[in-house]
């Protein structure tokens, strides 16, 4: 058996399918996974996140442990709930994790993927030694993602009056405690949207008074429809341990400046630069009718040969599309092979849809 | 629960058949199948023409989640396709017992009799 949410039990009167999710027991669909995805971009639907792994880091040198463990610079975060999208790296540059942190008033919150807790919390111990910092692993919330673009005149419904002023008032990447509660503008989904963390023992009661609200539950099929089509890299498809994050279109989460942060793995970087990034991410899109999948060979003729790192068919496309990771000089076309066969793609910039336009 | 009409037969590999008056039969795949699926975004079908034999592998269809085989359940030729599901396979997901993939003549009808009934199937699906 599987780690549950505390919303195992809701999944399963709500007729979820159930997948195996790296341990975790949660729901692929609830019907249909096309249906929650257009839901999500034309509306408003509420994920599940409580699998995912949020630490707390306080203390006097909280701070420290975060400027030496992750990619990106902490102190741009200058006020409490500004957030932004890091990553961290071991010192091959290689990705561990890649999450969000927020300054809080009295320490940092990270949010990181469910399945690389193993390695996050104790590289985290690590590097923490003789340093003055607390590290608590917050298993006792949970965790909700509410997304689409009318995600918060649907939350006014539901939620008090000082929490839709809350939610009413944050920049995106920013978040705002309320008492146990934190509230932040972020999402996986290419749409906007509140994500909600808040005490586990409250977990059903609310989510049950977003669905009594209408607001449709959404599965992990659909999540991945909507990343992929937002352009949004997965842990564990589109970059790992052994993939380096330049390699991985994630450039903005690295802070090179100021040159005397030394933060794990920025030499292995610094060298990667010096001999030049050699693969970058870019996207596909199949124009004939068929399903691009993770792990299918790509070819681009007179540059080189690459991979779709994430694959999928996009409901709002109507076609297929995938990340794939290929020589930095592309060309406009490629070839990917299914099933023993090569299919001629286009390359594009690998940003498929946001906020319910088609990019490209 | 899924439903699996009483005048088809069907293999293990969760393809449904139905024999015509004139001897050829049609094929599909199971409610089972298209449930255990999620929403289809792809099929494709055995050349017209082409020889199949008994548990070998006719088309691929594939769900926006996976793409899995089908297969022959019988030997036969196949004598039509159904392209019209291929420009909306989600058919295949609404009435999968309509929606039928492609008609063999089949080589030795006495296969048929070997697969599975109605209850024979659901009980496998259940078990």
């Amino acid at each position: 058996m599987g780690l549950h949410t505390p919303m195992y039990d809701m999944h399963l009167a709500l007729g979820a399918k159930m997948i195996d999710f790296h341990g975790w027991e949660m729901p692929l669909h609830y019907g249909s996974q096309v249906e929650e995805h257009h839901q999500v971009r034309n509306d408003c639907g509420v994920f599940d996140a409580s699998h995912m792994s949020t630490t707390d880091i306080t203390g006097p040198d909280a701070e420290s442990l975060l400027l030496k463990v992750l990619s990106n610079n902490v102190t741009l975060l200058q006020k409490a709930g500004a957030g932004h999208y890091s990553a961290m790296l071991n010192e091959q540059g290689g990705v561990i994790d890649d999450l969000i942190v927020f300054r809080m008033d009295d320490g940092f919150r990270l949010i990181n993927n469910a399945f690389t807790r193993d390695k996050v919390q104790p590289w985290l111990q690590q590097h923490a030694a003789g340093l003055d910092v607390t590290i608590r692993p917050r298993d006792d919330l949970a965790h909700f993602a509410v997304q689409g673009p009318n995600t918060i005149e649907r939350l006014g419904s539901v939620l008090n009056s000082g929490r839709v002023q809350i939610i009413g008032g944050l920049q995106p990447y920013h978040g705002h405690c309320d008492g146990d509660w934190f509230l932040s503008r972020t999402g996986y989904t290419g749409e906007d949207g509140i994500e909600i963390l808040l005490p586990a023992s409250q977990a059903v009661d609310f989510f049950n008074e977003l669905i009594g609200a209408g607001i449709t539950p959404i599965g992990l099929g659909a999540r991945d429809t909507l990343r992929l089509e937002a352009g949004f890299t997965l842990f564990g498809n589109d970059m790992d341990e052994h993939i380096s994050p330049y390699s991985a279109n994630m450039h903005h989460v690295v802070a090179m400046e100021p040159a005397e942060r030394e933060f794990i793995g920025r030499s292995a970087l610094e060298q990667q630069l010096a001999h030049g990034i050699s693969e970058k991410l870019v996207g596909l899109v199949l124009e004939e009718r068929g399903v691009l999948r993770h792990g299918q060979p790509v070819r681009i003729a007179s540059v080189g040969e690459g991979t779709i790192t994430s694959g999928s068919f996009s409901p709002t496309l109507g076609k297929a599309i995938a990340l794939a990771r290929v020589p930095v000089n592309t060309a406009e076309r490629g070839e990917v092979e299914i099933r023993g066969r090569w299919f001629p793609v286009r390359i594009v910039r690998p940003r498929f849809v946001r906020h319910g336009k088609i990019l490209i | 629960m899924s439903t699996a009409p009483e005048e088809l037969r069907y293999a293990a590999t969760h393809e449904w058949l139905r024999l015509e008056a004139d001897g050829t039969v049609t094929l599909g795949i199971t409610d089972h199948a298209q449930a255990a699926l999620g929403d289809i975004v792809y099929l494709e079908l055995p050349e017209q023409g082409s020889q199949l034999t008994a548990g070998q592998v006719a088309g691929v269809v594939e769900s926006v989640k996976a793409a899995s085989d089908y297969h022959a359940p019988i030997s036969g030729t196949v004598t039509e396709v159904n392209e019209g599901l291929v420009d909306a396979p989600e058919g295949i997901n609404t009435h999968p017992y309509q929606s039928w993939f492609y008609r063999m003549q089949p080589a030795n009808p006495a296969e048929i009799e070997q697969l599975l009934d109605a209850a024979g199937y659901l009980k496998q699906c259940t078990a």
